[in-house]
């Protein structure tokens, strides 16, 4: 309406209804945190009824435990799941494991990711860069199990892979179902979410900083490794959030192009809860990626993830 | 309009106290409510079998493997009775038994449990009793099948069996020159990388099956009753198994990919692959070798808490009949339970009758042990068995 109205100034004479809206948006605007509790509350209700609400269930069930014969949750306090997930080796080897595979992707992701991110966001021109960005960007509009299968068909025995290298002369590789294939299909899916951190962070280094390296009489790759690298490795600890914490909580992909000891912690979960319906061991062993996250997070938080992001 | 000044002092709430409150808060109210845990007590069917089938509750709700509610039978079925039938496939026993435990156990009419699987069911209240007298094709049954110890439980027929089969050896022509005997083969090193056996604690079952034959000292004499003892050479046997293994497949057609792409050439199987994968034009055969098979035999089982017992019982009547259980059969690769469906198998498929030994001596039946859920008590025999629990826990250790 009339906006040129200030806050505290409404004319003599204006209707009632004008002033109470007067006095409460005058109101809102002195009390900051009641401003932000009516722009967050629902939201901040959301998150905290169904997301923090679950996690707390969920750790709190690991703490109970299943009747062996009706198969019942029985709301004893114990820390049965804890120690068996401790004393039993093979547990420990599938935590280990898991762990270990997302680490490997995400480094692999990293090295692939910094060359292109380079080349995208300082030297392609920019037609060129929006191909690039567009074929980024192509294969999470597909549906990610049709990427496993076409990966499980890639490296199959007889399959395109060795098909190519018998060709070239080469011996068959025998990496179908193996923690090999895991890992290159893993690199494979989660890539675009390594490259597009690093390359935002790519493109926000100033110009000016590579001219006055150069100024000073840096060479290109002493530049690199003293200007620029240091500059985006905020983004490429962003990305790997995501590298990482996807890796670490899948269980479709084990499944699919996993071998003979391929379990993640994903799969002895869905087991335990879809197979075996014991969901408080379900829910012991889930809080280890929980904390592994969480450690993660904080020291992403000292590296300056979260400003990258 | 100039209030979007920042006014001063303003500062941003802390994130991390809040949400460290917010779960301190949480937690307080889930430990109190959990305090007051329901007492209900666990309602057996103590109620009389029913003398007649009655009106069609017009819907049922099953548990059924994939295959074993095609419409060519489920559709005559509906027209016939009024009963919509509604399937959830399950893809393991130990599903099975999850999903009939779901929700208090109502949500499900019938399931068409394994001998695994049954035997839980029974034990578990899950399952209530049924009169046989209801369901015509019963009488035809092999005797084996009648008042199987896997679904019935003294005297009382806890459902009615269905169809039954036998685990295969199954191996590439090509690569796989002399024909295999034994189960010796998915045990020999020389299939490094190429052999595939099922993602199912059962297995076990299996090992124990080979080690009775080639480990006479270890005193196995049926493989779902196993001493600590026993159980541990079976699962040492399949740990020095495992650096063989490709894959532990837990879909049929994970085993199909597998031998279509070569990435195993042999594995333990059910007939059902071996019919695909030669329906495909794969060079693969299949045999029972000469230590015999463990191999399934199902039954479709009544909830106790089942919502549709009408369409449920017209449902056991009608997978019962000779025609349908011809169908089935051929459908899926297995033996029907009904000793009549012999004709319409060769009907539906020249010399299908004798391909899917529906015609086989009595003594093809029991040279096949059937899976049973492995219980404390060594199958009714006394003793100190080891239980399906541990069985799954050593199964996980054998993946690792």
């Amino acid at each position: 309406m009339d906006g040129g109205e200030g806050l505290s100034a409404a004319p003599a004479g204006a209707s009632p209804l004008r002033r109470a809206r007067g006095r409460v948006s005058a109101g809102l605007f002195r009390r900051a945190w009641l401003r932000a509790t009516l722009l967050l509350g629902a939201p901040a209700a959301w998150f905290v009824l169904i997301y923090l609400a679950a996690l707390v269930v969920l750790f709190v069930s690991a703490f109970w435990r299943v009747d062996e014969f009706t198969g019942e949750l029985v709301h004893d306090w114990t820390l049965d799941n804890f120690k068996t997930i401790v004393e039993e080796p093979t547990y420990r080897t599938i935590a280990l494991r898991t762990i270990g595979i997302a680490a490997a992707v995400t480094v692999t992701d990293a090295l692939l990711a910094l060359p292109f991110a380079y080349f995208a966001a300082r030297l392609a021109s920019p037609r060129l860069q929006s191909l690039l960005f567009v074929v980024v960007l192509v294969p999470l509009w597909t549906s990610y199990l049709v990427r496993v299968y076409a990966w499980r068909l890639i490296l199959a025995q007889d399959g395109i892979l060795n098909w190519t290298l018998g060709k070239l002369g080469l011996g068959p590789l025998d990496i179908a179902y193996s923690n090999w294939a895991m890992w290159i299909v893993f690199s494979y899916i989660w890539l675009p979410f390594m490259i597009l951190p690093v390359w935002l962070a790519f493109e926000r280094v100033p110009a000016s900083f590579l001219e006055a390296s150069a100024d000073l009489g840096a060479h290109g790759w002493t530049t690199f490794r003293r200007v620029l690298l240091p500059l985006v490795l905020p983004g490429v600890v962003a990305g790997s959030i995501f590298t990482f914490s996807l890796t670490l909580g899948d269980f479709i992909t084990p499944t699919l192009v996993g071998g003979a000891g391929s379990d993640f912690i994903g799969n002895v979960v869905y087991r335990s809860v879809g197979i075996a319906s014991n969901v408080p061991f379900a829910a012991a062993f889930a809080t280890i990626p929980l904390l592994v996250m969480a450690l993660y997070l904080l020291v992403a938080r000292r590296l300056g993830a979260f400003e990258a992001l | 309009m100039d209030h979007h000044r920042r006014a001063r002092g303003d500062r941003a709430p802390t994130p991390w106290s809040l949400i460290v409150i917010a779960f301190a808060t949480l937690a307080l109210m889930v430990v109190v409510g959990c305090g007051s845990s329901d007492d209900e007590g666990s309602a057996t069917s103590g109620s009389t079998l029913p003398s007649r089938i009655g009106a069609g509750e017009g819907e049922l709700n099953v548990i059924a493997w994939e295959g074993y509610t095609q419409p060519q039978w489920v559709k005559p079925f509906t027209k016939q009775t009024g009963c919509k039938v509604n399937a959830k496939y399950a893809g393991s026993s130990d599903e099975m038994v999850t999903l009939m435990r779901q929700g208090g156990g109502s949500q499900y009419d019938l399931v068409s449990a394994s001998g695994d699987a049954s035997v839980r069911l029974i034990r578990g209240g899950d399952v209530q009793p049924v009169n046989v007298a209801l369901i015509p094709g019963w009488r035809d049954f092999i005797p084996q099948l009648k008042s199987p110890a896997h679904n019935t439980v003294d005297g009382k027929h806890y459902g009615v069996s269905l169809q039954w089969g036998p685990n295969t050896l199954l191996y590439n022509t090509r690569d796989v020159t002399s024909r295999p005997t034994s189960w010796a083969t998915i045990y020999d090193p020389a299939y490094k990388g190429k052999v595939t056996v099922p993602d199912n604690p059962i297995q076990i079952a299996d090992a124990a099956l080979y080690l009775s034959r080639t480990r006479p000292e270890l005193g196995i004499r049926d493989p779902y009753s196993l001493t600590e003892e026993q159980l541990d050479a079976a699962v040492e046997l399949l740990k020095q198994q495992r650096p063989l293994i490709k894959k532990y497949w837990a879909l049929a057609s994970d085993e199909i990919d597998l031998f279509k792409n070569g990435d195993a050439v042999v594995g333990a199987s059910w007939p059902y692959q071996t019919i695909t994968l030669q329906a495909d034009g794969a060079p693969v055969a299949d045999l029972i070798p000469r230590e015999g098979a463990t191999g399934w035999a199902d039954t479709w089982m009544l909830s106790s808490k089942a919502r549709h017992p009408n369409c449920a019982y017209a449902w056991m009547k009608w997978i019962s009949e000779p025609r349908v259980q011809a169908q089935q059969a051929i459908s899926f690769g297995e033996t029907p339970a009904n000793t009549k469906a012999c004709p319409y198998m060769d009907r539906i498929e020249r010399g299908a009758c004798a391909k899917y030994h529906a015609n086989a001596p009595t003594s093809y039946f029991d040279s096949i042990h059937f899976w049973r859920t492995p219980t404390r008590d060594c199958g009714g025999e006394g003793g100190d068995c080891t239980d399906y629990n541990t069985w799954q826990q050593k199964w996980t250790e054998v993946k690792g």
